[in-house]
């Protein structure tokens, strides 16, 4: 099986995790789109950590004692970083998604326009 | 004083007021005043320099590239100006200290006033068109800000957005003319431009230009067809009229005409622009004065029309209109602000200004009425007063002027204007303060006390005195303000002074006189005239105006904006999609340079697991609970495959956060619907998954081929990885690059981690503070409910687990510089520590344990991670530089520190306190009364073998 390599799976991986991320970010629902965006939180993090090609058994901890080859460790730093940020931004996104639905008890996500309570300010 | 110091005192000094108003009225005013009287000051200062011609200049470039420098210069232009800035707000600032009452925010109003005078002083000693343009907007910000000072009232809100959006758009117009004008000269200080008047002139851009700047002039000084919002302003307090509409804001676009004279006057647009509006300014504002019955509204009337007869006599482009228009400048001032406070004191003690209901006020005000009256004549322009005297030179000038070939539209307009002038000045005198005492005034009328009329009083002797002897008091002052004016070329011959002998000046002055007595007796039938007549109403027209412009903006923000996220998210994805198709297609693709690496079966089962995983999350997203469970799926393998890549770090933050994320889901999962319905029709979900397949299809191509491909710049992970032990003393090069290498970047992560936090924590406190709150007290669960919320295994279980749970924390923590961990992942295992208590126990149980407040973990663990930053600067290094070092603690081996150690315990609270406090927070949605237990644990068989026993012990 020729396909059956690291690139791939990866590669792979990161093209279903985005089609099912944005299809779920289209759905109507909070919860739905809340699930659309932690998948794709996961194939963006894993598209930039691809970004530093593929390495295996190489983590980048220095080896004093041998010369061993390092993966690269800047795309690590960058979405270890992204992985503690997207939990702050779902926790964000849950807390407005649970408010709006027990203030309307609606949990639409668009949002029905009323140009007639923008009342003008006499 | 440095003209900076000048400039910027106002600006400084606008803080005190504000802050003094706690220790009372008469400390916020005394710093208000001491502000302004240091600024003035320091200018006069500068006077004997100024009276012998120098001109003064300091300057520092700001923004070379730009042209944008803050060079500042005074002479005799600025000067004048300057000082009726600054000493006509000294006598406003007194003035406004007995006229506000005890209701309004005296402090807010000096800041206001202080921000004004500041950005006016700004305006006139600006040496940079740019810089000038700067305090220009200043200027209509702030006046926005006096205008509606009194929020509660509609007018002058309504006045104040006026001011705003008529003044703003000239504002704007001039921005544009500036630029022009700098473009043509070659540069934007002012000292050049000036000296390059037949490059502008000749330039094809002079009259844009000049059409761009006398549209922000003709704004901001309230000329026809943009002279309504003056009087619509007068909603504001008293003192704000007297020191915006009559000695400075309005002022400003005469100013700037004055300025700009020597480069622009002279040519026939110039003439037939300014001149004509001018006129018919001044006319009209004349005419309309007349007519009108709130006093304040006849002195606005009033002041456009003098606005226009200045913008008139500089627009003539002679310089002797020019030193006409620089002695009504300082006329204007001094009866206007006097007649503005006098209006402010009839209004503050009769409570009216509407002069059908006023009369008689000589006998019961004396002093305000000697004031008043005194001040009236001067702008009826009668003798001996400062008003006949400049009102005598610009009709001279008027018989001089040929407009369109004609000798006689000029003068004859004049003399209407000087003739309605006069009558609207004596209907000031006769209908308010003359004839009988009346007996139904609002409140019973009486002088105030010295410090309200004061200020007018000053002024009103001013009048006196330049009426008397104008050459010796203002001779000078006009003539250095009037050479700035020319621009350096020799004054003309003129004589300020009463008497010039039976010129066509003095007998159309005394037509006006007679013919305004004469209009003033016919006052009644002809009122009922011109209530009769149709006019166009200024404020219907703007309205409506703004209304168009309201609604047409409303229809494309409503057209783009309609409130359908999804569609938000359909356009957005659309365009990433072609704007990537557009790279693909316009950019080149080289041959792959990598191999690929084979895999074993283990990752393909793996793999297989995460794509079964993921597309069951799409086939079962409507079964909200069945998707959780399998979107911890995709989180577990993704884990796995860090840690598979040579990611150690990644794997154990991805398995802590989804632990966190989980529960999160969860809690909030507990109160929203467990179904999603479906709404979208066939056709959508079809459309939305092509867009998905396209997009999935494009992200993967994409990696795919950065996979197989190397670098096409040299990376500068190489240098992390050569200096990670050398420079930051850690073997593990992610957590170096982390707390040392891009520190900053991780400190203010941690900063937007803590805000998301307390983001959560007000949103849950504003939303149990709504009636949602009742909502939740009543509602039934939809779920069956487990009949053992606490179970027993579980509680013992966690209680054991946590010591062990904080000591895997806390050897994570202290090994990440080295060895795959670090304050992250140990804050995250922390929270989940205490976390499993929550969940165990209970929510009350635990809470009632609870030694710490997070909001406090998250703040001190940033300002920890500051302080490390900080301390960096003690060794003269740059802000998060990290040291390390080697310690011997006998028992203990050897062990290296750093100053990253002290900064990653920074991040480690920062993270354990927020998502401690996001969790907290959500899970209070779920409190109930009556849910606090005192036992941990529902079910305990020791509490029912020692209940038993206490029953047996009874019993026996």
């Amino acid at each position: 099986m020729g396909f059956l390599n690291i690139e791939f799976l990866v590669a792979s991986a990161v093209g279903l995790l985005t089609a099912a991320g944005i299809y779920l970010i289209l759905r109507r629902r909070t919860f739905p789109v809340i699930l659309g965006l932690s998948l794709l939180t996961y194939g963006v993090n894993i598209f930039l950590f691809a970004t530093g090609r593929l390495m295996v058994d190489a983590p980048p901890i220095l080896n004093k004692y041998a010369e061993v080859p390092y993966t690269d460790p800047l795309p690590q730093a960058l979405v270890l970083t992204a992985i503690v940020i997207s939990f702050g931004m779902t926790a964000v996104v849950v807390m407005i998604a649970l408010a709006a639905y027990l203030s309307a008890r609606d949990d639409k996500i668009d949002m029905p326009h009323h140009p007639e309570d923008e009342g003008e300010d006499a | 004083m440095s003209l900076f110091l000048i400039a910027a005192l106002p600006f400084l000094g606008a803080v005190f007021p504000a802050l003094l108003i706690r220790a009372g009225r008469n400390a916020s005013a005394s710093a208000a005043g001491l502000t302004s009287f240091l600024a003035f000051v320091g200018l006069m200062l500068h006077a004997p320099a100024i009276f012998r011609g120098e001109v003064i200049q300091v300057g520092v470039d700001w923004l070379p590239a730009l042209g944008l420098n803050a060079n500042f210069f005074l002479d005799g232009l600025g000067f004048l100006f300057a000082s009726m800035i600054l000493g006509i707000g000294l006598l406003i600032i007194l003035y406004a200290r007995f006229y506000l009452s005890r209701e309004d925010p005296m402090g807010q109003f000096y800041t206001y006033l202080l921000l004004f005078q500041g950005a006016m002083v700004g305006i006139v000693l600006s040496d940079n068109i740019l810089l000038l343009l700067v305090f220009w907007e200043l200027t209509s910000l702030s006046s926005f800000l006096l205008i509606g000072y009194w929020k509660h009232l509609p007018e002058g809100r309504q006045g104040a957005r006026m001011a705003l959006a008529v003044t703003g758009s000239g504002g704007l117009a001039m921005i544009g003319g500036m630029m022009i004008l700098g473009n043509i000269a070659g540069s934007y200080d002012l000292s050049v431009i000036l000296q390059n008047k037949d490059l502008i002139q000749a330039s094809p851009l002079y009259l844009p230009a000049l059409i761009l700047i006398l549209l922000g002039c003709f704004t901001k000084s309230a000329q026809f067809p943009f002279h309504f919002w003056l009087p619509h302003a007068m909603a504001a307090p008293t003192p704000v009229s007297a020191y915006l509409h009559s000695a400075t804001m309005v002022k400003a676009g005469l100013f700037l005409m004055a300025r700009l004279w020597p480069v622009l006057a002279g040519t026939p647009e110039w003439f037939y622009i300014v001149a004509t509006t001018g006129l018919v300014t001044m006319t009209l504002g004349a005419v309309i004065a007349l007519f009108k019955d709130d006093l304040k509204s006849l002195l606005a009337f009033s002041t456009v029309s003098h606005l226009g007869l200045i913008t008139m006599l500089l627009g003539f482009g002679t310089k002797i209109a020019a030193v006409t228009a620089v002695f009504h400048i300082i006329n204007h001032a001094t009866f206007k602000a006097a007649l503005f406070m006098s209006a402010g004191i009839v209004d503050h003690e009769a409570h009216t200004r509407d002069i059908k209901r006023l009369g008689g006020l000589r006998h019961l005000m004396p002093v305000t009425a000697t004031i008043a009256i005194v001040a009236a004549l001067s702008m009826a322009g009668v003798p001996p007063f400062n008003g006949f005297l400049s009102k005598e030179m610009m009709l001279e000038e008027t018989v001089h002027t040929l407009w369109g070939g004609s000798h006689y539209v000029v003068p004859g307009l004049a003399l209407l204007a000087a003739l309605f002038s006069a009558a609207y000045s004596f209907r000031f005198i006769g209908h308010v303060f003359l004839g009988p005492i009346r007996n139904d005034y609002p409140a019973k009328p009486h002088d105030p006390g010295f410090g309200m009329w004061a200020g007018p009083a000053f002024l009103v002797t001013l009048v006196v005195l330049i009426g008397l002897f104008s050459a010796k008091l203002a001779g000078p002052l006009v003539a250095v303000a009037a050479g700035a004016v020319i621009g350096g070329a020799e004054l003309p011959y003129y004589s300020l002074k009463l008497w010039h002998g039976l010129t066509p000046a003095l007998y159309m002055s005394g037509v006006a006189v007679v013919g305004g007595l004469l209009l003033v007796k016919l006052h009644a039938p002809l009122i009922r005239a011109w209530n009769a007549a149709p006019r166009p109403e200024a404020k219907q027209i703007f309205d409506a105006l703004m209304r168009g412009l309201t609604k047409l903006s409303q229809l494309i923000t409503d057209g783009l904006h309609n409130g359908a996220i999804t569609r938000y998210a359909f356009v957005m994805m659309l365009f990433i999609i072609g704007i990537s198709y557009y790279a693909y297609a316009s950019g080149t693709i080289t041959a792959p340079t990598r191999e690929v690496q084979s895999v074993g079966p283990i990752t393909v089962i793996a793999w297989f697991c995460l794509i079964v995983a993921t597309l069951a999350v799409v086939a079962k997203h409507r079964q909200r609970q069945l998707s959780l469970v399998l979107i911890g799926v995709v989180g577990l393998v993704v884990s796995l495959g860090f840690n598979y890549l040579s990611a150690p770090d990644l794997a154990l933050t991805q398995l802590s956060v989804e632990v966190v994320t989980m529960v999160l889901l969860l809690l909030a999962l507990n109160f929203m619907p467990k179904d999603s319905p479906i709404e979208a029709p066939m056709w959508v979900r079809l459309r939305d998954g092509g867009i998905a397949v396209v997009g999935g299809l494009g992200a993967a191509a994409l990696i795919y081929a950065l996979m197989l491909r190397d670098f096409a710049l040299p990376s500068i992970s190489e240098f992390h990885l050569a200096n990670s032990y050398k420079g930051g003393g850690g073997t593990n090069v992610v957590n170096v690059i982390l707390v040392d290498f891009r520190g900053y970047d991780t400190f203010g992560e941690i900063i937007v981690l803590g805000i998301a936090a307390l983001v959560i924590y007000a949103l849950t406190e504003a939303v149990l503070g709504s009636r949602v709150r009742a909502y939740l007290l009543n509602r039934k669960p939809d779920m069956p409910q487990d009949g053992d919320a606490h179970p027993m295994m579980m509680v013992v279980a966690t209680r054991v687990m946590m010591p062990l749970a904080l000591m895997v924390a806390a050897y994570i923590f202290f090994r990440g510089h080295n060895l795959p961990g670090g304050g992250f992942i140990a804050g995250l295992i922390a929270a989940i520590a205490l976390l499993m208590q929550y969940m165990a126990s209970g929510f009350s149980w635990a809470s009632e344990r609870q030694r710490m407040f997070y909001h406090g973990t998250i703040g001190s663990g940033v300002l920890i991670a500051a302080a490390t930053g900080l301390g960096s600067w003690f060794s003269g290094s740059p802000f998060l530089t990290s040291a390390f070092g080697y310690l011997h603690w006998s028992p203990l081996e050897e062990f290296e520190w750093a100053t990253a150690a002290l900064f990653d315990l920074g991040v480690f609270l920062a993270v354990v306190g927020a998502v401690l406090l996001a969790l907290e927070s959500l899970a209070r949605f779920a409190w109930q009364p009556g849910m606090s237990s005192e036992h941990a644990m529902d079910i305990n068989p020791a509490r029912d073998d020692a209940a038993e026993a206490a029953e047996a012990k009874g019993e026996a």
